[in-house]
């Protein structure tokens, strides 16, 4: 039992920790703002109060230990420095390290502990004998607004309300005009249809209210019914710490299924607290009516699932497996289609049409469900971009955009690595020391904007620095050392700048612990390319370089070219497609050894699939060149016809052809037959590699 | 003078007609100014059998009333109101002073909503007439 909640409470933590992190990197650049330390406390709080359920003594020991520093910066007597944020960071990764340790990580560094909390404690003596240096008083109370207090109000109103001549709702609107207002009717006491006169008021109202205008005011609205109703007027909070525009919590809820028990609990609360955190730590907080942590843990589970918007944790592996159950009914599904198609049947026609449609929706959904907001790779890089531009001496910060986009589960994880070494590249390379950027007249502080946008059926992720750009030169020159570019080659500065993909094209003299080895540019854009994605640089001297990633929505589904080369199917993506063409066998040019075709006026060079692919039998006279862009080049690919677009559930190949390449996978068809999916980039390196070195 | 009906925004087909009930004329101009400059039809009545005979040939959202008039007086027109089918859930105020305080109690159970105490701004009264007429 017990080992099922430190289960629960790593994964809790994990996520808290890095509400935690965010939280913190956000209050370094804005240490005024009072939600934000709530948050950090928050967190601190939870982290403590589960991390003991669970059986993480030390972990709740130590929590709280920071969590007593941050309740002297919520009240404004420790001041929010880099130190703090610091060590705080650091008694993060302190306790994730603690979690982890009892799952089988590493130890756990208990001096590193000691230091984090000695450090903290030398920061709160400094404020102390600041203040006792001062003669300030302690314990300031929060700032309050002028005079707003919160009023907790139950009106049950007699039977006969409405033969008085009275309305329940002119009295709550009158309500609303006094302040901010929270209200839930109470149904319960409304008898059944059968007893139920409808001309009587079976409805009660709980309220809370934040007015100025004093408790005799509020009395006053009821001031017609007092004598014949039930009335409570009390106060919950009368420092104005309750916001309840604000309250991100359903309070409605609360008052609905709490009833007379909302108020004294809600008031518990924010004499704990201060404020009103989201309902899941509400309810755990609360300890209001419940015996035991076990009941505690139990009940405020349930009641956090009811409150919470609907969400529920499934294994990656669930969703993996249901993915290929759906391409699986996915490719059967074409069977069927195809079948009832040649059967002249049209039940089974009606029937295979709507297998077919809802097999699409199935699929359409479950890939959906795979999808995550890229905001959670985002936060991370924000600490990575803060350390790493500590540790490498410049001021680099990190902007996102676009936090929001989603993408495929396993398409982020396999982003992380490339766009952590973009962006290494970007402070390491890109962005310039501050002195040198203070000399070119640029603000010290360096910026890197990281942004995510859906573009149609792909994802455009961008990370744009305002450094110093790429030095074309030095990159020409160890082209050419290299061998890569012929001395006298003309080559612009696009296809100069792409030229830094490259493996082993490293034009950094020192290597350094970060960047430098000439393994970094090409790993990137392989992993790129293993996404089915592009990856282009662009670059202004002196004014900074942006790296634009094009990706497909989802690695599962391909939008493809179904084309036919001697009876054989192969499948084109059809993003890279961009127009087909016929190719008169007379027209292809044979002076040369290249195949060359003219199309509008642009000469496209092109590869034969049936030579590539050492299909026999005979070509036809007309055949078809597929025209793709791979690469940011035009290429023809010769086929013997097009048969059309099709989408396609990608399988991937065996073991035993795996180092085939230019194939990304295989896909079944609807006549059982199997098709080849093309890996075009990769083909036409082959290709190319092949001409230089024939 | 017999009391005339006095139709404020002809063609404002939503406004709700009031009657307001009072001896004093300078009361029942009061009374008919403030809310007919808050959008309401205000008909006015002289006393309790003027306001009754009303009552038989047009049909009201609410009854202000004065409690110290001749002829009916204004607990005994609550009553009567009260009992007519169609008002049962309408709502009635008393105009009172301060030296009827016992008349409060008198009235509710008579079928009154509420009250308002006279001298009042039309502030006062405009904030009943909201609350009442939600």
């Amino acid at each position: 039992m017990i080992d099922r909640f430190r289960e629960t409470f790593r994964e809790e933590a994990f996520e808290l920790l890095g509400g935690l992190e965010g939280a913190l990197l956000e209050l370094e650049s804005r240490p005024g703002d009072t939600k934000v330390v709530a948050s950090v406390f928050r967190n601190l709080h939870t982290i403590k109060g589960s991390g003991a359920l669970a059986g993480f003594d030390d972990v709740a020991s130590f929590a709280h230990e920071v969590e007593t520093v941050y309740e002297r910066v919520r009240t404004g007597e420790l001041p929010v420095t880099r130190e703090l944020i610091n060590l705080t960071l650091a008694a993060r990764d302190q306790i994730k390290a603690t979690i982890e340790a009892a799952f089988g990580g590493g130890a756990v560094d208990q001096e590193q502990a000691e230091q984090i909390l000695s450090g903290l404690g030398n920061l709160l003596q400094e404020e102390n004998d600041c203040a006792l240096a001062k003669g300030d008083g302690q314990d300031a109370p929060l700032p309050t607004p002028q005079g707003a207090v919160t009023y907790r109000i139950r009106f049950r109103p007699p039977e006969d309300l409405f033969r008085q001549g009275l309305n329940p709702l002119g009295l709550l609107q009158e309500l609303k005009r006094l302040g901010t207002v929270r209200m839930a009717a109470q149904v319960d006491a409304i008898p059944y249809l059968e007893d139920l006169d409808p001309e009587s008021c079976h409805v009660y109202w709980d309220v809370l209210l934040t007015t100025t205008a004093g408790e005799s005011a509020v009395r006053d609205v009821f001031i017609f019914v007092e004598t014949g109703s039930d009335l409570t007027v009390e106060v919950l909070d009368a420092q104005g710490r309750l916001d309840l525009d604000e309250a991100g919590i359903d309070l409605e809820q609360i008052l609905v299924e709490e009833g007379e028990l909302a108020g004294p609990r809600l008031a518990r609360i924010l004499d704990r607290e201060g404020s009103l955190p989201p309902v899941p730590t509400l309810v755990q907080g609360s300890g209001a009516g419940s015996s035991g942590p076990l009941q505690l843990c139990q009940a405020s589970e349930t009641l956090a699932t009811s409150m919470t918007p609907d969400s529920i944790r499934v294994r990656s592996d669930k969703l993996d497996s249901l993915v290929d159950l759906i391409g699986e009914l996915v490719t059967v599904q074409a069977r069927l289609t195809q079948t009832a198609a040649g059967q002249n049947n049209p039940d089974l026609t009606t029937i295979a049409e709507e297998v077919e449609r809802l097999t699409w929706d199935l699929r359409d959904q479950m890939l959906n469900v795979r999808m995550l907001p890229i905001g959670s790779t985002f936060g991370k890089f924000k600490r990575l971009v803060r350390d790493l531009s500590a540790n490498l001496d410049k001021e680099v910060e990190l902007v996102t955009e676009g936090a929001e986009t989603e993408l495929d589960k396993t398409v982020i994880e396999r982003l992380q690595d490339p766009l952590v070494h973009l962006l290494r590249n970007c402070i390491d390379h890109g962005i310039e020391p501050p002195e040198k950027r203070r000399a070119d007249g640029k603000a010290p502080g360096g910026r890197i904007h990281l942004s995510a946008a859906h573009a149609g059926a792909n994802v455009l992720l961008k990370v744009r620095d305002d450094g110093a750009g790429l030095d074309l030169e030095t990159i020409r020159a160890r082209a050419v050392e290299k061998g890569l570019l012929g001395a006298e080659a003309e080559i612009g500065p696009r296809e100069l700048s792409s030229l830094i993909f490259t493996p082993g094209l490293s034009t950094v003299r020192t290597v350094t612990d970060v960047s430098g080895r000439g393994v970094g540019m090409d790993v990137v854009k392989q992993a790129i390319d293993a996404l089915r994605g592009t990856i282009e640089v662009e670059s202004q001297p002196a004014r900074g370089t942006t790296f634009t990633i094009k990706l497909p929505l989802t690695l599962a589904i391909i939008d493809g070219l179904l084309v036919d080369v001697g009876g054989e199917r192969f499948i084109m993506p059809l993003a890279m497609v961009e127009e087909c063409i016929e190719l008169d066998r007379r027209q292809a040019s044979a002076s040369e050894r290249r195949n060359l075709v003219k199309v509008r006026e642009e000469i496209v060079p092109f590869i034969r699939m049936r030579e590539r692919f050492a299909i026999g039998g005979q070509a036809p006279q007309i055949e078809q060149i597929v025209i793709a862009n791979a690469d940011g080049h035009r290429i023809g690919f010769v086929v013997d016809g097009v048969v059309g677009e099709h989408q396609t559930v990608i399988k991937p190949l065996s073991r035993i052809y795996r180092r085939i390449n230019g194939l990304s996978g295989a896909t079944i068809l609807g006549d059982g037959r199997v098709a080849l999916i093309l890996d075009l980039p990769r083909l036409l390196e082959e290709v190319e590699a092949e001409e230089r070195h024939p | 003078m017999a009391g005339s009906s006095t139709s404020a925004r002809k063609g404002l087909i939503m406004s709700k007609k009031i009657i307001a009930v009072d001896d004093s004329a300078t009361v029942r101009q009061m009374l008919s100014f403030t809310l007919q400059d808050a959008g309401y039809e205000v008909v006015q009545a002289v006393d309790g059998n003027d306001a009754l005979e009303k009552f038989s040939t047009e049909s009201f959202e609410m009854l202000i009333t004065d409690l110290n008039m001749p002829g009916i007086d204004g607990i005994d027109l609550i009553r009567q109101v009260r009992q007519k089918p169609g008002n049962r859930f309408m709502p009635i105020i008393m105009l009172t002073t301060e030296s009827q305080e016992s008349k409060k109690l008198e009235g509710k159970s008579a079928g009154a909503s509420g009250w308002i105490v006279k001298p009042f701004k039309p502030e006062q009264l405009l904030n009943v007439v909201k609350m009442v007429l939600a």
